[in-house]
């Protein structure tokens, strides 16, 4: 793949080795930070997602990456070259829009030469470039419809074209998926993946959704009310969530609060789980003292049903069981009344008495944070 | 629609020998009782524009003397007479563009938020409901020999100008009552464009002029196009600036003039109705085109996708 890797390359452009924002601040009013002093930066070639829930200021670190919201205050460096202080139009940089923002009186053609144009590219050559790129996203024959005439799925693949048509630095995207049923949103997925591997392109990708970010990139950002809260590989981030927030998004559906009995010097925590005895380990830093709160998350993938009379672990009750192909997905209510989410292989149904067992190093164990509120964001 | 009910039927069903209601068959071409709420106003339609009008044609084609046509000979014969069609046109053309040309930088400003954008909406809006004559009455203070547009003019020291009782007193009349139609349909159109095409274009390199011709007007051109034609109507219609502000006799005899000369001072309503109707036909040419040219604009959704 490499052959076709510089075919749509003009030049042999310097391209940047570090994209950077320094403490990037941006308020919407007065006391309303959507950033407050953000650090991030990109190395050339990455597949970096910033996910978090609506409102946690990823959609607004693209948008001032981008040069489209202005900073309150910090910089955005490009190597050596500062950059937020560039116009849009100055940088660069390709965007894809949830929305597709496809010009709606311009051609699939004329859409993805727009750019090229732009940069006042011979029309010849410009012709050729859209086409090629239109050959990227499998698009050849629409050419000379109205993006109207498309369904979403080829608008989005049009947009994606037209931003790799001007051989971007970088491609910025914003949550280019969520507008897309759940069959065709997996398919674009893989092929902005294809893309990326074949182009060696370097993205900056906003989700909420963490099974876009784990599968798309090379390095997640999770960003909680305009902070950074996490940042690493995607299979870093998803066994070891810094922080209960992480957790939740991570696919830890059981978050509940829980009471230190007593912490061991391994690591390990005697929990107690509204009176029934739980081993968690301690993810946080901070020594707990026994009697403090603390936050539990498990997935339901780590929770086994155990028949055996007798074994260790939590006395449930079944309440709902949901068919989901190859395995069962069951919600269940402890004895202390904590629901507990599982999946299991094992038939069983609703009202049944289980027993749950769970391997300590798969609850995790966060102590209280009191410097900020939880479900913010 | 009206007939796959009636005539295609799933296959295999055996077809029903049962006619429906009349009243269920006729709702279904969507003909039902909630129709006679359009009754008051298709009464008043007909009883103040269709029957006047009707009324106006056929009168116009029987002179007080000669054959059927004698109102229109004596209108086209008469070159001061005649000239008034292209004082009108002179007129409501530049009225017309100035309008639009005025009001569309300031309605593409109000599509987004800014300090201060609902006191110029405002601003805008007022001198709908002003009147002509109110109009004319401010206009013949401001723009007297000493009034404050003079006396401004020589502060800054241009020299002053003759803005009243000739063509530019019914000009600027013209365009403060039209600004107001063409600033709120323009608003409507700009505001209909998805911000994010501009942000896409601006990604893709396009300066804000060019976003600005690229995106932006061609976009909102059908738009410009409509608050143009309306402008238009309303500056062909103008009468109480023409007189009030204008030079009726000379510089804005426009069409009005002597429809109100021939029906009021006259009493000859078949003569004034022969000019009406001139002035009907001459819109109805210009907005003819105008409807053609509009036909060849893109004319879809002003967004880029799913909203």
């Amino acid at each position: 793949m490499t052959v076709t890797t510089t075919s749509i390359r003009l030049t042999e452009k310097h391209q940047f080795d570090r994209l950077q924002m320094r403490s990037v601040s941006r308020a919407y009013a007065k006391d309303t930070l959507a950033l407050a002093e953000l650090d991030l930066s990109l190395e050339r070639g990455e597949f970096v997602a910033l996910l978090g829930p609506s409102g946690c200021g990823k959609s607004t670190a693209l948008a001032c990456m981008a040069g489209l919201q202005p900073l309150t205050s910090g910089s955005i460096w490009r190597d050596d070259q500062r950059i937020d202080t560039l116009p849009t139009e100055k940088r660069g940089f390709g965007m894809v829009f949830q929305n597709y923002a496809l010009f709606p009186h311009m051609s699939v053609q004329k859409n993805v030469e727009f750019g090229l144009k732009m940069r006042k590219v011979a029309k010849a050559e410009r012709a050729a470039r859209a086409s090629r790129a239109l050959e990227l996203v499998q698009l050849s024959e629409h050419s000379s419809k109205l993006p109207a005439q498309l369904s979403g799925g080829q608008q989005q693949r049009v947009a994606i074209a037209r931003a790799l048509a001007i051989d971007p630095e970088i491609v910025l995207m914003d949550e280019p998926l969520s507008n897309l049923d759940a069959s065709l949103r997996i398919e674009l997925r893989t092929e902005i993946k294809r893309l990326y591997q074949e182009r060696g392109l370097t993205v900056l990708y906003v989700t909420h959704d963490q099974e876009e970010a784990l599968s798309l990139a090379t390095r997640l950002v999770v960003l909680r009310a305009g902070r950074l809260e996490q940042t690493g590989t995607p299979e870093e981030v998803y066994t070891n969530p810094a922080s209960a927030y992480v957790a939740g998004f991570m696919g830890y559906r059981n978050l509940f609060e829980a009471v230190c009995e007593f912490p061991r010097a391994d690591g390990s925590v005697v929990l107690d789980l509204q009176g029934q005895k739980l081993l968690g380990s301690l993810r946080s830093d901070t020594a707990l003292r026994p009697g403090a709160k603390v936050k539990v998350a498990i997935r339901p993938e780590d929770v086994t049903i155990d028949g055996a009379p007798g074994s260790t672990g939590l006395l449930a009750t079944v309440e709902v069981v949901e068919y989901h192909g190859r395995e069962l997905a069951v919600r269940t209510r402890t004895d202390g009344g904590v629901v507990i989410h599982l999946r299991t292989e094992k038939p069983v149904a609703a009202g049944e008495r289980v027993r749950l067992s769970i391997v300590p190093e798969r609850v995790l164990v966060f102590a209280e944070d009191e410097g900020r509120n939880n479900g913010d964001g | 629609m009206a007939t796959a009910s009636t005539t295609t039927r799933p296959a295999g069903t055996a077809p029903e020998t049962t006619k429906h209601p009349l009243s269920h068959r006729l709702s279904e071409r969507g003909i039902d009782w909630s129709l006679l709420l359009l009754l008051p106003a298709v009464l008043a339609l007909a009883a103040l524009f269709v029957y006047p009008f009707v009324y106006g044609v056929s009168i116009s084609f029987e002179p007080r003397s000669g054959g059927p046509f004698q109102n229109y000979v004596d209108f086209f014969s008469d070159p001061y007479q005649f000239s008034s069609v292209l004082r009108t046109i002179q007129l409501a053309l530049p009225v017309a563009v100035f309008s639009v040309a005025f009001a569309a930088p300031i309605a593409y400003q109000a599509r987004r938020n800014f300090r201060g954008r609902q006191a110029i909406t405002l601003i805008m809006m007022l001198p709908l409901t002003f009147g002509s004559i109110l109009i004319a009455q401010g206009m013949s203070r401001a723009f007297a020999p000493f009034g404050w547009v003079n006396l401004a003019l020589k502060a800054l020291g241009l020299p002053a100008g003759n803005f009243i009782y000739n063509y530019w007193g019914t000009f600027i009349a013209g365009v403060i009552t039209t600004v107001p139609f063409s600033f709120l349909m323009m608003m409507g159109f700009f505001g209909g464009i998805d911000r994010s095409l501009e942000n896409a274009a601006a990604t893709l390199g396009a300066s804000r002029t060019a976003r600005f011709w690229q995106i932006i007007l061609p976009l909102a051109l059908p738009g410009v196009l409509t608050a143009f034609m309306l402008a238009l109507v309303e500056a062909f219609a103008i009468f109480p600036s023409a007189i009030l502000v204008g030079q009726p006799d000379n510089q804005t005899h426009v069409l009005t003039i002597p429809i109100y000369q021939a029906a009021a001072q006259q009493s000859d309503y078949t003569a004034a109705s022969a000019i009406a109707i001139v002035l009907t036909l001459i819109e109805l040419v210009v907005l003819g085109v105008m409807t053609l040219v509009r036909a060849l604009l893109y004319k879809g959704p002003a967004v880029g996708g799913k909203g």
